[in-house]
Protein backbone atom coordinates (compact mmCIF):
# COMPACT_ATOMS: atom_id res chain seq x y z
CA UNK A 1 0.00 0.00 0.00
CA UNK A 2 0.98 3.48 -1.01
CA UNK A 3 2.07 5.24 2.44
CA UNK A 4 1.19 9.01 1.89
CA UNK A 5 4.06 12.04 3.24
CA UNK A 6 1.87 13.35 5.34
CA UNK A 7 1.46 11.74 8.70
CA UNK A 8 -1.79 13.50 9.58
CA UNK A 9 -5.13 12.83 8.16
CA UNK A 10 -6.55 15.79 9.64
CA UNK A 11 -4.87 18.94 10.53
CA UNK A 12 -6.84 21.55 12.40
CA UNK A 13 -5.43 25.05 12.98
CA UNK A 14 -6.72 28.24 15.04
CA UNK A 15 -9.96 27.21 13.91
CA UNK A 16 -12.64 29.19 15.53
CA UNK A 17 -16.36 28.75 15.81
CA UNK A 18 -19.43 30.88 17.04
CA UNK A 19 -22.94 29.73 17.01
CA UNK A 20 -25.30 32.41 17.55
CA UNK A 21 -23.58 34.12 20.31
CA UNK A 22 -21.79 31.63 21.48
CA UNK A 23 -18.23 31.00 21.17
CA UNK A 24 -18.02 27.35 20.55
CA UNK A 25 -14.16 26.92 19.50
CA UNK A 26 -11.48 29.61 19.83
CA UNK A 27 -8.68 28.67 18.08
CA UNK A 28 -8.65 24.88 18.52
CA UNK A 29 -5.70 23.05 16.94
CA UNK A 30 -5.70 19.82 16.22
CA UNK A 31 -3.89 16.48 14.31
CA UNK A 32 -5.18 13.57 13.94
CA UNK A 33 -3.12 11.02 13.21
CA UNK A 34 -3.11 8.65 10.38
CA UNK A 35 -3.64 4.73 11.39
CA UNK A 36 -4.22 5.91 15.18
CA UNK A 37 -7.48 6.08 17.62
CA UNK A 38 -7.43 9.64 18.42
CA UNK A 39 -10.06 10.69 21.10
CA UNK A 40 -11.73 14.25 21.81
CA UNK A 41 -13.05 14.60 25.35
CA UNK A 42 -14.92 17.41 26.92
CA UNK A 43 -17.67 17.96 29.03
CA UNK A 44 -20.90 17.80 27.39
CA UNK A 45 -21.63 21.49 25.92
CA UNK A 46 -18.37 21.64 24.34
CA UNK A 47 -18.94 21.11 20.89
CA UNK A 48 -17.54 17.69 20.27
CA UNK A 49 -20.21 16.85 17.71
CA UNK A 50 -19.47 20.14 16.49
CA UNK A 51 -16.22 19.40 15.73
CA UNK A 52 -17.15 16.42 13.79
CA UNK A 53 -19.16 17.87 11.49
CA UNK A 54 -17.09 20.75 11.27
CA UNK A 55 -14.47 17.63 9.77
CA UNK A 56 -17.24 16.51 7.73
CA UNK A 57 -17.98 19.95 6.19
CA UNK A 58 -21.46 20.17 7.49
CA UNK A 59 -20.83 23.31 9.06
CA UNK A 60 -18.35 25.62 8.42
CA UNK A 61 -15.80 27.69 10.75
CA UNK A 62 -15.98 30.89 11.15
CA UNK A 63 -11.56 31.65 10.86
CA UNK A 64 -9.20 29.06 10.70
CA UNK A 65 -8.39 25.98 8.54
CA UNK A 66 -9.86 22.35 8.29
CA UNK A 67 -7.63 20.13 6.08
CA UNK A 68 -8.68 16.54 5.48
CA UNK A 69 -5.82 14.65 3.02
CA UNK A 70 -4.65 18.04 1.88
CA UNK A 71 -7.73 19.61 1.00
CA UNK A 72 -9.81 22.40 3.18
CA UNK A 73 -12.72 20.83 3.77
CA UNK A 74 -14.29 24.19 4.57
CA UNK A 75 -13.35 25.88 0.89
CA UNK A 76 -14.64 22.92 -1.36
CA UNK A 77 -17.25 23.31 -3.66
CA UNK A 78 -20.36 20.81 -3.33
CA UNK A 79 -19.02 18.17 -6.39
CA UNK A 80 -15.43 18.18 -4.14
CA UNK A 81 -17.26 17.69 -0.89
CA UNK A 82 -19.56 14.78 -1.79
CA UNK A 83 -16.35 13.05 -3.25
CA UNK A 84 -13.83 13.23 -0.47
CA UNK A 85 -17.09 12.01 2.13
CA UNK A 86 -17.27 8.92 0.03
CA UNK A 87 -14.11 8.51 2.03
CA UNK A 88 -15.50 9.43 5.07
CA UNK A 89 -17.25 7.18 7.61
CA UNK A 90 -19.20 8.57 10.22
CA UNK A 91 -21.31 6.63 13.51
CA UNK A 92 -23.77 8.85 14.53
CA UNK A 93 -24.59 8.95 18.04
CA UNK A 94 -28.46 7.27 17.59
CA UNK A 95 -27.44 5.31 14.53
CA UNK A 96 -29.73 7.48 12.61
CA UNK A 97 -30.30 4.15 10.36
CA UNK A 98 -33.02 4.79 7.55
CA UNK A 99 -36.18 3.72 8.86
CA UNK A 100 -37.94 2.50 5.99
CA UNK A 101 -35.43 -0.10 5.32
CA UNK A 102 -34.46 -3.35 6.68
CA UNK A 103 -30.85 -3.38 7.94
CA UNK A 104 -29.79 -4.94 4.75
CA UNK A 105 -30.96 -2.32 2.92
CA UNK A 106 -29.25 0.12 4.89
CA UNK A 107 -25.83 -1.66 4.76
CA UNK A 108 -26.44 -1.84 1.01
CA UNK A 109 -27.69 1.61 0.63
CA UNK A 110 -23.90 4.04 0.61
CA UNK A 111 -23.21 0.63 -2.12
CA UNK A 112 -25.96 0.81 -4.05
CA UNK A 113 -25.67 4.95 -4.44
CA UNK A 114 -22.48 5.13 -5.34
CA UNK A 115 -21.10 1.57 -7.02
CA UNK A 116 -22.84 0.13 -10.22
CA UNK A 117 -21.31 -3.38 -8.24
CA UNK A 118 -24.27 -6.49 -9.70
CA UNK A 119 -26.75 -6.96 -7.01
CA UNK A 120 -25.25 -10.64 -5.61
CA UNK A 121 -21.95 -8.75 -5.24
CA UNK A 122 -23.31 -6.49 -3.29
CA UNK A 123 -25.51 -8.66 -0.86
CA UNK A 124 -22.09 -10.61 -0.36
CA UNK A 125 -20.36 -7.36 0.56
CA UNK A 126 -23.20 -6.70 2.89
CA UNK A 127 -22.99 -9.67 4.48
CA UNK A 128 -19.36 -9.20 5.24
CA UNK A 129 -19.90 -5.89 6.38
CA UNK A 130 -22.69 -7.44 8.90
CA UNK A 131 -20.34 -10.64 9.50
CA UNK A 132 -17.87 -8.18 10.67
CA UNK A 133 -19.90 -6.52 13.63
CA UNK A 134 -21.61 -9.54 14.06
CA UNK A 135 -25.37 -9.25 12.86
CA UNK A 136 -25.07 -11.09 9.81
CA UNK A 137 -27.81 -13.06 11.50
CA UNK A 138 -30.33 -10.11 11.73
CA UNK A 139 -30.29 -8.82 8.34
CA UNK A 140 -33.68 -8.51 7.41
CA UNK A 141 -34.98 -6.58 10.93
CA UNK A 142 -35.90 -3.79 10.63
CA UNK A 143 -34.58 -0.90 12.80
CA UNK A 144 -37.66 -0.15 15.27
CA UNK A 145 -36.64 -3.64 16.01
CA UNK A 146 -33.20 -3.31 17.01
CA UNK A 147 -31.24 -2.34 20.48
CA UNK A 148 -29.58 0.65 20.84
CA UNK A 149 -26.35 -1.01 20.55
CA UNK A 150 -27.23 -3.09 17.62
CA UNK A 151 -28.56 -0.19 15.81
CA UNK A 152 -25.16 1.21 16.42
CA UNK A 153 -23.24 -1.80 15.11
CA UNK A 154 -25.30 -1.72 11.70
CA UNK A 155 -24.83 1.93 11.34
CA UNK A 156 -20.94 0.79 12.05
CA UNK A 157 -21.42 -1.54 9.45
CA UNK A 158 -23.31 1.03 7.07
CA UNK A 159 -20.16 3.44 7.59
CA UNK A 160 -17.67 1.18 6.02
CA UNK A 161 -19.34 -0.22 3.44
CA UNK A 162 -17.04 2.17 1.23
CA UNK A 163 -13.91 1.10 2.86
CA UNK A 164 -13.55 4.72 4.31
CA UNK A 165 -10.08 5.98 5.00
CA UNK A 166 -10.99 7.62 8.23
CA UNK A 167 -13.96 6.67 10.79
CA UNK A 168 -15.72 9.14 13.23
CA UNK A 169 -17.66 7.93 16.32
CA UNK A 170 -20.01 10.22 17.69
CA UNK A 171 -20.22 9.38 21.83
CA UNK A 172 -19.86 5.42 20.55
CA UNK A 173 -20.51 4.34 24.46
CA UNK A 174 -23.25 6.80 25.75
CA UNK A 175 -26.30 4.46 26.92
CA UNK A 176 -24.58 1.91 25.97
CA UNK A 177 -25.13 -1.30 28.93
CA UNK A 178 -21.33 -2.84 29.67
CA UNK A 179 -22.02 -5.92 27.19
CA UNK A 180 -22.84 -3.49 24.13
CA UNK A 181 -20.34 -1.35 25.44
CA UNK A 182 -17.44 -4.02 25.79
CA UNK A 183 -18.51 -5.17 21.90
CA UNK A 184 -18.19 -1.75 20.49
CA UNK A 185 -14.64 -1.35 22.16
CA UNK A 186 -13.62 -3.79 20.57
CA UNK A 187 -15.30 -3.58 16.95
CA UNK A 188 -13.72 -0.10 17.19
CA UNK A 189 -9.82 -1.11 18.02
CA UNK A 190 -10.23 -4.23 15.64
CA UNK A 191 -11.99 -2.45 12.24
CA UNK A 192 -9.11 0.23 12.59
CA UNK A 193 -6.17 -2.44 13.26
CA UNK A 194 -7.64 -4.53 10.23
CA UNK A 195 -9.19 -2.33 8.13
CA UNK A 196 -6.31 0.08 8.28
CA UNK A 197 -8.42 3.23 9.26
CA UNK A 198 -8.22 6.37 11.05
CA UNK A 199 -10.36 6.81 13.70
CA UNK A 200 -11.57 9.42 15.61
CA UNK A 201 -14.00 8.69 18.82
CA UNK A 202 -15.71 11.85 20.50
CA UNK A 203 -16.73 10.79 24.05
CA UNK A 204 -17.14 11.80 27.46
CA UNK A 205 -16.93 7.98 28.62
CA UNK A 206 -13.36 8.18 29.93
CA UNK A 207 -12.17 4.92 30.86
CA UNK A 208 -13.34 3.04 27.46
CA UNK A 209 -12.13 5.90 25.35
CA UNK A 210 -9.32 6.19 27.25
CA UNK A 211 -8.60 2.18 26.86
CA UNK A 212 -8.21 2.51 23.47
CA UNK A 213 -7.45 5.99 22.12
CA UNK A 214 -3.57 6.12 20.97
CA UNK A 215 -4.17 9.89 21.60
CA UNK A 216 -6.28 12.08 23.32
CA UNK A 217 -7.50 15.67 23.07
CA UNK A 218 -9.23 17.09 26.04
CA UNK A 219 -11.81 20.33 24.75
CA UNK A 220 -13.17 22.52 27.58
CA UNK A 221 -14.60 26.37 26.88
CA UNK A 222 -14.00 25.59 23.29
CA UNK A 223 -10.12 25.19 23.74
CA UNK A 224 -7.77 22.45 23.98
CA UNK A 225 -6.89 21.82 27.41
CA UNK A 226 -4.46 18.99 27.34
CA UNK A 227 -3.22 16.60 24.94
CA UNK A 228 -1.10 13.26 24.58
CA UNK A 229 -1.34 9.81 25.28
CA UNK A 230 -3.55 8.58 28.16
CA UNK A 231 0.05 7.91 30.61
CA UNK A 232 0.92 11.54 29.33
CA UNK A 233 -2.74 12.99 30.46
CA UNK A 234 -2.15 11.47 33.66
CA UNK A 235 0.74 13.73 34.32
CA UNK A 236 -1.12 16.84 33.02
CA UNK A 237 -0.83 19.73 35.17
CA UNK A 238 -3.82 20.68 34.23
CA UNK A 239 -6.03 21.28 37.17
CA UNK A 240 -9.00 21.44 34.68
CA UNK A 241 -7.99 18.07 33.08
CA UNK A 242 -6.99 16.43 36.57
CA UNK A 243 -10.97 16.85 37.74
CA UNK A 244 -12.35 15.48 34.62
CA UNK A 245 -10.14 12.55 34.48
CA UNK A 246 -10.64 11.73 37.67
CA UNK A 247 -14.99 13.01 37.81
CA UNK A 248 -14.24 14.99 40.91
CA UNK A 249 -16.95 16.61 41.66
CA UNK A 250 -15.53 20.16 42.62
CA UNK A 251 -12.41 21.59 41.07
CA UNK A 252 -11.63 24.23 38.29
CA UNK A 253 -15.53 23.62 37.31
CA UNK A 254 -17.51 24.43 39.89
CA UNK A 255 -20.41 21.99 41.27
CA UNK A 256 -22.38 25.18 41.38
CA UNK A 257 -23.99 26.79 38.28
CA UNK A 258 -23.12 30.64 38.87
CA UNK A 259 -26.07 32.26 41.56
CA UNK A 260 -26.59 35.22 43.61
CA UNK A 261 -24.85 34.95 47.68
CA UNK A 262 -26.83 31.69 48.83
CA UNK A 263 -27.55 33.92 52.30
CA UNK A 264 -29.11 36.82 50.40
CA UNK A 265 -31.29 34.64 48.41
CA UNK A 266 -32.56 32.37 50.83
CA UNK A 267 -33.47 36.03 53.00
CA UNK A 268 -34.26 37.74 50.41
CA UNK A 269 -38.10 35.63 49.88
CA UNK A 270 -39.93 35.43 47.08
CA UNK A 271 -39.82 39.13 45.97
CA UNK A 272 -36.26 38.62 44.64
CA UNK A 273 -37.11 35.73 42.46
CA UNK A 274 -40.24 37.29 41.15
CA UNK A 275 -37.99 40.67 40.15
CA UNK A 276 -35.92 38.90 38.45
CA UNK A 277 -38.36 37.64 36.02
CA UNK B 1 -41.22 48.52 25.93
CA UNK B 2 -41.83 50.13 22.38
CA UNK B 3 -38.16 49.91 21.52
CA UNK B 4 -38.75 45.95 22.30
CA UNK B 5 -41.85 45.81 20.32
CA UNK B 6 -39.93 47.56 17.15
CA UNK B 7 -36.89 45.19 17.53
CA UNK B 8 -39.22 42.12 18.12
CA UNK B 9 -41.07 43.49 14.92
CA UNK B 10 -38.08 43.46 12.84
CA UNK B 11 -36.57 40.79 13.99
CA UNK B 12 -40.02 38.73 12.83
CA UNK B 13 -39.64 40.17 9.46
CA UNK B 14 -35.98 38.53 9.05
CA UNK B 15 -36.75 35.72 10.36
CA UNK B 16 -39.97 35.78 7.12
CA UNK B 17 -37.55 37.13 4.97
CA UNK B 18 -34.35 34.47 5.62
CA UNK B 19 -36.99 31.74 5.37
CA UNK B 20 -38.66 33.20 2.10
CA UNK B 21 -34.76 32.94 1.13
CA UNK B 22 -34.23 29.51 2.20
CA UNK B 23 -37.44 28.10 0.42
CA UNK B 24 -36.79 29.20 -2.66
CA UNK B 25 -33.06 28.37 -2.71
CA UNK B 26 -34.58 24.79 -1.55
CA UNK B 27 -37.10 25.14 -4.73
CA UNK B 28 -34.02 25.74 -7.40
CA UNK B 29 -32.14 22.59 -5.83
CA UNK B 30 -35.09 20.17 -6.16
CA UNK B 31 -35.65 21.18 -9.36
CA UNK B 32 -32.12 20.93 -9.80
CA UNK B 33 -32.29 17.70 -8.76
CA UNK B 34 -34.73 16.29 -10.78
CA UNK B 35 -32.96 15.56 -13.91
CA UNK B 36 -31.10 12.89 -12.04
CA UNK B 37 -34.80 10.80 -11.19
CA UNK B 38 -34.94 10.00 -14.86
CA UNK B 39 -32.91 6.84 -14.60
CA UNK B 40 -33.99 5.79 -11.23
CA UNK B 41 -37.72 6.81 -11.77
CA UNK B 42 -38.70 4.01 -9.27
CA UNK B 43 -37.93 6.13 -6.65
CA UNK B 44 -40.81 8.28 -7.74
CA UNK B 45 -43.27 5.53 -8.41
CA UNK B 46 -42.34 4.18 -4.74
CA UNK B 47 -43.69 8.09 -3.80
CA UNK B 48 -46.54 8.50 -6.41
CA UNK B 49 -47.64 5.28 -4.42
CA UNK B 50 -47.67 6.65 -0.86
CA UNK B 51 -48.79 10.25 -1.89
CA UNK B 52 -50.89 9.85 -4.24
CA UNK B 53 -52.83 6.01 -4.45
CA UNK B 54 -52.85 6.23 -0.81
CA UNK B 55 -55.03 9.80 -1.33
CA UNK B 56 -57.11 8.19 -3.39
CA UNK B 57 -59.82 6.95 -0.34
CA UNK B 58 -60.29 10.72 1.06
CA UNK B 59 -60.82 12.35 -2.40
CA UNK B 60 -62.69 10.01 -3.94
CA UNK B 61 -65.43 9.83 -0.65
CA UNK B 62 -65.63 14.06 -0.53
CA UNK B 63 -65.49 13.56 -4.63
CA UNK B 64 -69.17 11.76 -4.24
CA UNK B 65 -70.18 13.64 -1.81
CA UNK B 66 -69.38 17.22 -2.90
CA UNK B 67 -70.68 16.16 -6.48
CA UNK B 68 -74.20 14.91 -4.19
CA UNK B 69 -74.57 17.86 -2.44
CA UNK B 70 -73.98 20.22 -6.36
CA UNK B 71 -76.74 18.03 -7.74
CA UNK B 72 -79.22 18.68 -4.84
CA UNK B 73 -78.59 22.49 -4.34
CA UNK B 74 -78.07 22.91 -7.77
CA UNK B 75 -81.33 21.14 -8.56
CA UNK B 76 -83.17 23.69 -6.11
CA UNK B 77 -81.82 26.47 -7.75
CA UNK B 78 -82.43 24.99 -11.23
CA UNK B 79 -85.71 24.32 -10.91
CA UNK B 80 -87.15 27.65 -9.75
CA UNK B 81 -86.27 28.64 -13.47
CA UNK B 82 -87.52 25.59 -14.82
CA UNK B 83 -83.93 24.93 -15.75
CA UNK B 84 -83.35 21.69 -14.57
CA UNK B 85 -81.83 20.14 -17.56
CA UNK B 86 -78.94 22.09 -16.93
CA UNK B 87 -78.12 20.58 -13.75
CA UNK B 88 -75.50 18.48 -15.70
CA UNK B 89 -73.75 21.69 -16.92
CA UNK B 90 -73.88 23.33 -13.18
CA UNK B 91 -72.62 20.34 -11.72
CA UNK B 92 -69.53 19.58 -14.22
CA UNK B 93 -68.47 23.07 -14.65
CA UNK B 94 -68.10 23.96 -11.39
CA UNK B 95 -66.07 20.76 -10.17
CA UNK B 96 -63.89 20.72 -13.76
CA UNK B 97 -62.99 24.71 -13.06
CA UNK B 98 -62.85 25.31 -9.04
CA UNK B 99 -64.02 22.45 -6.88
CA UNK B 100 -61.97 19.69 -8.84
CA UNK B 101 -58.63 21.57 -8.34
CA UNK B 102 -59.18 23.21 -4.78
CA UNK B 103 -60.63 20.73 -2.90
CA UNK B 104 -58.28 18.26 -3.86
CA UNK B 105 -55.53 20.53 -2.99
CA UNK B 106 -57.12 21.25 0.21
CA UNK B 107 -57.56 17.68 0.82
CA UNK B 108 -54.39 16.82 -0.46
CA UNK B 109 -52.37 19.00 2.23
CA UNK B 110 -54.31 18.03 4.99
CA UNK B 111 -53.50 14.18 4.07
CA UNK B 112 -50.13 14.14 1.72
CA UNK B 113 -48.48 17.60 2.60
CA UNK B 114 -48.41 17.24 6.20
CA UNK B 115 -47.61 13.42 5.95
CA UNK B 116 -44.56 14.61 3.89
CA UNK B 117 -43.67 17.00 6.44
CA UNK B 118 -43.89 14.98 9.40
CA UNK B 119 -41.46 12.25 7.78
CA UNK B 120 -39.10 14.63 6.55
CA UNK B 121 -38.72 16.43 9.99
CA UNK B 122 -38.75 13.42 11.85
CA UNK B 123 -35.79 12.25 9.36
CA UNK B 124 -34.37 15.52 10.56
CA UNK B 125 -34.95 15.44 14.43
CA UNK B 126 -33.48 11.65 14.05
CA UNK B 127 -30.26 12.74 11.98
CA UNK B 128 -31.05 10.57 9.15
CA UNK B 129 -30.70 13.61 6.29
CA UNK B 130 -27.18 14.43 7.72
CA UNK B 131 -26.21 10.66 8.05
CA UNK B 132 -26.97 10.38 4.38
CA UNK B 133 -25.33 13.62 3.89
CA UNK B 134 -22.26 12.11 5.71
CA UNK B 135 -22.61 8.88 3.34
CA UNK B 136 -21.91 11.67 0.30
CA UNK B 137 -25.66 11.04 -0.68
CA UNK B 138 -27.50 14.30 -1.13
CA UNK B 139 -30.40 14.11 0.56
CA UNK B 140 -32.51 17.30 -1.50
CA UNK B 141 -31.69 14.71 -5.01
CA UNK B 142 -32.52 11.38 -3.00
CA UNK B 143 -35.08 12.49 -0.51
CA UNK B 144 -36.92 15.47 -1.84
CA UNK B 145 -36.68 15.50 -5.45
CA UNK B 146 -38.54 12.10 -5.90
CA UNK B 147 -41.34 13.68 -3.50
CA UNK B 148 -41.83 16.78 -5.60
CA UNK B 149 -42.07 14.92 -8.68
CA UNK B 150 -44.44 12.36 -6.87
CA UNK B 151 -46.67 15.56 -5.76
CA UNK B 152 -46.33 17.19 -9.10
CA UNK B 153 -47.69 13.94 -11.07
CA UNK B 154 -50.76 12.63 -7.97
CA UNK B 155 -51.82 15.96 -7.80
CA UNK B 156 -54.04 16.41 -11.62
CA UNK B 157 -54.50 12.99 -11.51
CA UNK B 158 -56.45 12.67 -8.08
CA UNK B 159 -58.31 16.05 -9.44
CA UNK B 160 -59.13 14.51 -12.31
CA UNK B 161 -60.63 11.46 -10.05
CA UNK B 162 -61.90 14.04 -7.68
CA UNK B 163 -64.27 15.61 -10.62
CA UNK B 164 -65.29 12.36 -12.10
CA UNK B 165 -66.54 10.89 -9.05
CA UNK B 166 -68.37 14.19 -8.30
CA UNK B 167 -70.39 14.62 -11.67
CA UNK B 168 -71.44 10.65 -10.90
CA UNK B 169 -72.40 11.93 -7.38
CA UNK B 170 -74.08 14.63 -8.94
CA UNK B 171 -76.03 11.83 -11.51
CA UNK B 172 -76.86 9.99 -8.41
CA UNK B 173 -78.51 13.12 -6.52
CA UNK B 174 -80.21 14.62 -9.97
CA UNK B 175 -81.05 12.10 -12.43
CA UNK B 176 -81.53 9.50 -10.05
CA UNK B 177 -83.14 10.73 -6.55
CA UNK B 178 -84.92 13.97 -7.91
CA UNK B 179 -85.92 12.76 -11.51
CA UNK B 180 -83.35 15.19 -13.70
CA UNK B 181 -83.77 13.63 -17.31
CA UNK B 182 -80.87 11.85 -17.76
CA UNK B 183 -80.73 12.44 -21.59
CA UNK B 184 -80.10 16.15 -21.01
CA UNK B 185 -77.93 15.62 -17.94
CA UNK B 186 -74.98 13.91 -20.35
CA UNK B 187 -75.50 15.45 -23.19
CA UNK B 188 -75.98 19.29 -22.19
CA UNK B 189 -72.72 18.59 -20.30
CA UNK B 190 -71.14 17.15 -23.36
CA UNK B 191 -72.02 20.68 -25.13
CA UNK B 192 -70.94 23.04 -22.48
CA UNK B 193 -67.96 21.80 -21.11
CA UNK B 194 -65.29 23.39 -22.97
CA UNK B 195 -62.02 20.84 -23.50
CA UNK B 196 -59.65 24.13 -23.67
CA UNK B 197 -61.32 26.55 -21.34
CA UNK B 198 -62.34 24.36 -18.57
CA UNK B 199 -61.05 21.25 -18.46
CA UNK B 200 -57.63 22.46 -19.15
CA UNK B 201 -57.33 25.58 -17.06
CA UNK B 202 -58.49 23.54 -14.63
CA UNK B 203 -55.37 20.81 -15.03
CA UNK B 204 -53.32 23.61 -14.86
CA UNK B 205 -54.47 24.81 -11.79
CA UNK B 206 -54.25 21.54 -10.37
CA UNK B 207 -50.60 21.16 -11.47
CA UNK B 208 -50.08 25.18 -9.76
CA UNK B 209 -51.58 23.46 -6.43
CA UNK B 210 -49.41 20.55 -6.71
CA UNK B 211 -45.97 22.11 -6.98
CA UNK B 212 -47.36 24.60 -4.25
CA UNK B 213 -48.48 21.92 -1.89
CA UNK B 214 -45.52 19.97 -2.42
CA UNK B 215 -43.03 22.63 -2.10
CA UNK B 216 -44.38 23.75 1.57
CA UNK B 217 -44.66 20.45 2.72
CA UNK B 218 -41.31 19.57 1.86
CA UNK B 219 -39.50 22.86 2.53
CA UNK B 220 -41.60 22.77 6.39
CA UNK B 221 -40.20 19.08 6.92
CA UNK B 222 -36.28 20.07 6.49
CA UNK B 223 -37.01 23.51 7.58
CA UNK B 224 -38.32 22.25 11.12
CA UNK B 225 -36.64 22.30 14.69
CA UNK B 226 -35.75 19.02 14.65
CA UNK B 227 -37.75 18.05 18.02
CA UNK B 228 -41.02 16.38 18.81
CA UNK B 229 -42.24 20.26 19.17
CA UNK B 230 -40.67 21.47 16.29
CA UNK B 231 -42.17 18.70 13.90
CA UNK B 232 -45.27 19.25 15.31
CA UNK B 233 -45.34 23.01 14.19
CA UNK B 234 -43.93 22.28 11.07
CA UNK B 235 -47.22 20.07 10.01
CA UNK B 236 -49.47 22.38 11.39
CA UNK B 237 -47.58 25.49 9.30
CA UNK B 238 -48.03 22.88 6.55
CA UNK B 239 -51.35 22.64 6.29
CA UNK B 240 -52.06 25.97 7.09
CA UNK B 241 -49.69 27.84 4.74
CA UNK B 242 -50.67 25.69 1.49
CA UNK B 243 -54.30 25.35 1.95
CA UNK B 244 -53.74 29.41 2.06
CA UNK B 245 -51.89 29.92 -0.31
CA UNK B 246 -54.02 27.33 -2.51
CA UNK B 247 -57.27 29.69 -2.16
CA UNK B 248 -55.44 32.58 -2.42
CA UNK B 249 -53.78 31.18 -6.11
CA UNK B 250 -57.40 29.68 -6.94
CA UNK B 251 -58.49 33.29 -7.31
CA UNK B 252 -55.23 34.68 -9.12
CA UNK B 253 -55.74 32.09 -11.71
CA UNK B 254 -59.20 32.23 -11.96
CA UNK B 255 -59.24 35.70 -12.34
CA UNK B 256 -56.53 35.45 -15.50
CA UNK B 257 -58.54 32.47 -17.13
CA UNK B 258 -62.29 33.23 -17.10
CA UNK B 259 -61.75 37.08 -15.86
CA UNK B 260 -63.08 39.64 -18.59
Amino acid sequence: MMTPANPHVVEVRQMRFVRGKRMIFDGVDLDIQRGKITAIMGPSGTGKTTLLRLIGGQLRPDAGSIMVEGQQVDKLGHTALYQLRKRMGMLFQNGALLTDMNVFDNVAFPLREHTKLPEALIRDLVLMKLHAVGLRGAWQLMPSELSGGMSRRVALARAIALDPMIMMYDEPFTGQDPISMGVLVRLIRQLNDALGLTSVIVSHDIAETRSIADYIYLLSNGKVVAHGTSDELDRSESEWAQQFLKGLSDGPVPFHYPAEDYRRDMLAGENVVVSNR
Amino acid sequence: MILSVIQNLGQKGLDFFQRLGRGHLLFVQILAGIPGLIPRFGLVIQQVFSVGVLSMVIIVVSGLFVGMVLGLQGYNTLVDFGAEESLGVVVSLSLVRELGPVVTALLFAGRAGSALTAEIGLMKATEQLSAMEMMAVDPVRRVLAPRFLAGFISMPLLAAIFSAVGVLGGYFVGVGLLGVDEGSYWSQMQAKVDLYNDIYNGVIKSLVFGIVVTWIALFEGSDAIPTSEGVSRATTRTVVHSSLAVLGLDFILTALMFGA
